[in-house]
């Protein structure tokens, strides 16, 4: 699904990511983790075009996406969070989850404005869509409430309804369980396994919630100063000593 | 009874509809032409409150867009005779002498050239940062304005176009007003509207759903060169005369006024403003007149008008920040839970 | 002391906060807890002046500073480091620390409070002139936790400190609230992290819904059912 061949992202002097290589299954939950200024976010914006890496290739479905412009990425069908929070803020909670709505529209700018019948129609369609995903997350009733009103919480969850709404295939969550407390953490858990199955998913997820990262990912990749420096699965992970040294800690 | 908001509407436009015919039929032609010009101002500050207001562009590029449209309209409409009275330094070239159209295809041809010339210059300034973008508009508008200057033969030069036909008329001008509301209506409250929205709030945002943002941000300034040709060639057909030195960086300047004091980002805000400010700045006019007050006779400061105004708008600008309307829109809703708020006062 | 009473807030016809009384007493570190929405933010922003309280009092000092503006409250030397970081992205870290220690006059103090804040976090002082706006979200955090910090406040209300950090630098900020604590600042500490929120602090409450459903001292409260339940993600 997703393969990322030798990618190095260099910021003047400074490498944040150094030989990625990561793969990705259809179906898979995988975990991105690792300190704080690892390089993780970036990775995410190489792969979503926000940065052309510097060096080396991204593949999606096996077609190279390397330094394609971010919305053409997202059309392919790949989708993303933000780890600070982007929503539009002089929308709706609907009105944000419609704007990602617009993409598998198929409406252009003469059709919106004329309101010809075919965009009515498909209008009407996104909008039950859109408010279909907000209720499976607990948001309808506040559909119509500015989208910067919502608890921090709550806008985290708007973030990944917005990301679903451009039918993605692949899912890139950056720490979707933040400002979340325990439970709500679990929900969250769930959640993400809901959404795989339902809308046939793949997810790659950044989280420092290690709860979360162990209860969701089969298996994950751990950054350190850019460089990967172990990957496997939970009890693996939680076991190398690199990983404890560098990440988690001692209990 | 509870009337449907719809009907509501349609009773409104019909009774603006009869009010401006009142007007046009019972007012003095002074009266009815500052009723025009504030139509004409509502296209042009709806046109600037599109890039300003909902797409976050700062453009100050809006009378370079006037003046093609203005010419392109001016020289399409009149017969050739007329432009041979015109263009008596330098001949005008014969293609142009001879070309003649209706005036509303003259009027859509010349929002059509705007726009072209709107998507020349868009699609590279929009590919630069957006401070920028204000600095490239602004040398746009300059260099029409030179252009215009000594294209001789294709523009009579700095001598400008004198009788030009009087097409505007009140029903031509609201009529083209309120066809430049409807059109920003729709196009705000559909599905494209709304990625225009998202490009203004978060770009990075915006194309991670999809947006492709370069192109919703061409789009947004060809429709408001289009709406700012049409208005600029309405401004022509409505005075008669036009000349390069009318479209300068202050016209710019009057029409980002307007925008910002209805609020930048509201529809009904530019209307409200435009009729208000055209309005006062008529109505002001008899402060540049010799004036009795009482005791003292002033000889009449030419400028004074202007100082007054600047004043009732910084006055808006401190109380109301966002201008009049904020963002909001009107509507039936507010405006009967506005009603309620002021009746309970009132019964109090 | 901090004392909150009866407070209320209401964001149009959202009743947000409804009469919640609490108090911060001096030296001490105060936890508020509670669920997405329940109001927390909206409490820490009430106290500072953000936003504008519909009903009940707000005293720090003896002195009451509800309705007063923002500025004033902050002089008084009562701070919020406020969520999800603020930090100014087109200034550089170290400008953002300075801006921290903007009100202050005590030259030599303001220096060692920028030296501890760089032995704190290595990471700011590596990337000292780099623009805010380019560091990572922890790094960002640690920024906000560092210029809350230099503005050396009597009263440091922290709104989630912890979020985006990773696992060994969320052990490290409850330490180091231990340790501003100690050097006697006073501490409102809002967390999502629960656990480590109640072992930190002297005294916690749970908000739920815009009140106030529970207090006690945060040991007891870690070992209460509820919030085991509802707030520790443990099985009640
Ligand atoms: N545009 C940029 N210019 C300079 N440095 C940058 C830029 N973007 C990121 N960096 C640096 O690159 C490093 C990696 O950042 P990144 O955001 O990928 O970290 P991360 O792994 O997501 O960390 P966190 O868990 O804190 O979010 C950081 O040290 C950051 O300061
Ligand atoms: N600007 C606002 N306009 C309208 N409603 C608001 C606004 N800010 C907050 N609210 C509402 O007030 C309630 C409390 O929000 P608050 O941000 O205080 O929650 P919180 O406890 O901090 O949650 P979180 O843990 O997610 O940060 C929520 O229901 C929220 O929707
Ligand atoms: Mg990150
Ligand atoms: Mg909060």
């Amino acid at each position: 699904m997703l393969r990322t061949e030798g990618v190095y992202m260099r910021f003047g002097g400074l490498t944040a990511v150094a030989d990625l290589n990561v793969e990705i299954d259809k179906g898979e939950i995988v975990g991105l983790i690792g300190p704080n200024g690892a390089g993780k976010t970036t990775a995410f914006n190489t792969v979503t075009g926000v940065y052309r890496p510097s060096e080396g290739t991204v593949r999606f479905k096996g077609r190279d996406i390397t330094g394609k412009k971010p919305h053409e990425i997202t059309k392919r069908g790949i989708a993303r969070t933000f780890q600070n929070i982007r929503l539009f803020k002089d929308m709706s909670v609907l009105e944000n989850v419609l704007v990602a709505c617009h993409l598998r529209l198929g409406a252009g700018v003469a059709a919106c404005t004329l309101h010809l019948p075919g965009y009515l129609k498909k209008e009407r369609e996104a909008r039950a869509f859109a408010e279909g995903l907000l209720d499976s997350v607990g948001l309808r009733s506040l559909a119509d409430e500015p989208a910067t009103s919502l608890p921090y919480g709550k806008q985290r969850r708007l973030e990944i309804v917005r990301a679903l709404a451009t039918k993605p295939e692949l899912l890139l969550l950056d720490e979707p369980a933040a400002g979340m407390n325990p439970q709500e953490s679990l929900e969250l858990m769930e959640f993400i396994h809901r959404i795989r199955d339902e809308y046939d998913l793949t997810i790659l997820l950044i989280e420092h919630h290690m709860q979360v990262v162990m209860g969701v990912c089969s298996r994950m990749y751990v950054l350190d100063y850019g460089v990967t420096i172990a990957h496997g699965g939970p009890e693996q992970i939680q076991k190398d000593p690199k990983v404890i040294e560098a990440y988690l800690g001692v209990d | 009874m509870k009337i449907p908001n719809k009907a509501k509407t349609a009773l409104a436009l019909a009774a603006g509809a009869a009010l401006i015919a009142v007007a046009d039929a019972s007012l003095g032609p002074f009266a009815v032409r500052i009723l025009n010009l504030s139509a004409i101002y509502v296209i042009l500050a709806l046109s600037l409150n599109l890039l300003n207001g909902f797409t976050g562009l700062f453009s100050l590029g809006h009378a370079g867009f006037m003046a093609v449209g203005a010419y392109v309209s001016a020289l399409l409409t009149m017969s050739p005779a007329q432009k041979d009275m015109n263009f008596f330094l330098t001949p005008i070239v014969p293609w142009l002498r001879e070309v003649q159209l209706p005036f509303l295809a003259a009027l859509l041809v010349a929002g059509l050239c705007a726009a072209l010339v709107g998507l020349l210059i868009g699609a590279p300034a929009l590919r630069l940062r957006d401070d920028y973008l204000a600095i490239a508009t602004l040398g746009f508008a300059e260099i029409i304005r030179v252009l215009i200057t000594n294209a001789q033969p294709l523009t009579n030069g700095a001598q400008g176009l004198k009788a030009i036909p009087k097409y505007s008329t009140t029903w031509v001008v609201w009529g083209a007003a309120a066809a430049a509301a409807a059109f920003l209506v729709l196009l705000l409250r559909s599905s494209y509207g709304r990625t225009i929205k998202a490009v203004r709030d978060d770009e990075i945002a915006a194309e991670a759903m999809g947006v492709n943002v370069f192109r919703v941000k061409v789009t947004s300034f060809v429709i408001s060169s289009f709406w700012a040709g049409v208005g600029g060639a309405l401004l022509g057909h409505m005075i008669t005369t036009i000349d390069p030195k009318m479209f300068t960086l202050m016209l710019t300047f009057n029409i980002l006024l307007i925008v910002v004091l209805g609020g930048n980002g509201s529809i009904t805000g530019s209307i409200l403003g435009a009729i208000i400010v055209t309005v006062l700045m008529e109505a002001l006019r008899f402060l540049d007149m010799p004036m009795n007050l009482l005791f003292i006779r002033t000889q009449g400061l030419p400028g004074l008008r202007m100082v007054i105004f600047s004043l009732i708008l910084m006055i808006v600008v401190l109380y109301r920040q966002k201008g009049l309307m904020g963002t909001n829109e009107f509507s039936w809703d507010a405006l009967s839970s506005l009603a309620r708020r002021l009746g309970r006062k009132g019964g109090k | 002391m901090l004392a909150i009473d009866n407070l209320s807030v209401h964001y149009g016809g959202i009743h947000a906060l409804q009469g919640v009384s609490l108090e911060v007493p001096e030296g001490k570190i105060v936890t508020l807890i509670g669920a997405n929405g329940a109001g927390k933010s909206t409490t820490l922003k009430a106290v500072i002046g953000l936003v504008k309280a519909s009903g009940g009092s707000v005293s720090w000092d003896g002195e009451p500073i509800s309705g007063l503006p923002t500025k004033d409250i902050v002089r008084r030397g009562v701070v919020l480091s406020p969520e999800g970081r603020r930090v100014f992205p087109n200034l550089t870290v170290d400008e953002n620390l300075s801006l921290g220690a903007f009100c202050r006059s005590d030259k030599a103090a303001v220096a060692a409070d920028r030296e501890r804040v760089f032995s704190l976090f290595p990471r700011l002082k590596e990337r000292m002139r780099q623009k805010a706006g380019t560091l990572s979200g922890g790094e960002q955090q640690m920024l906000a936790v560092g210029r809350a910090i230099m503005t050396s406040p009597k009263l440091l209300m922290m709104d989630e400190p912890s979020l985006g950090l990773a696992p060994l630098i969320v052990k490290m900020i409850f330490d180091i609230i231990r340790e501003v604590n100690a050097s006697g600042t006073t501490v409102l500490l809002v967390e999502q992290n629960a656990k480590a929120a109640l072992e930190v602090a002297d005294y916690g409450y749970v908000l739920e819904t815009g009140r106030i459903t529970l207090s006690g001292p945060g040991r007891e409260l870690l070992a209460d059912d509820r919030v085991r339940a509802a707030y520790l993600g443990e099985a009640g």
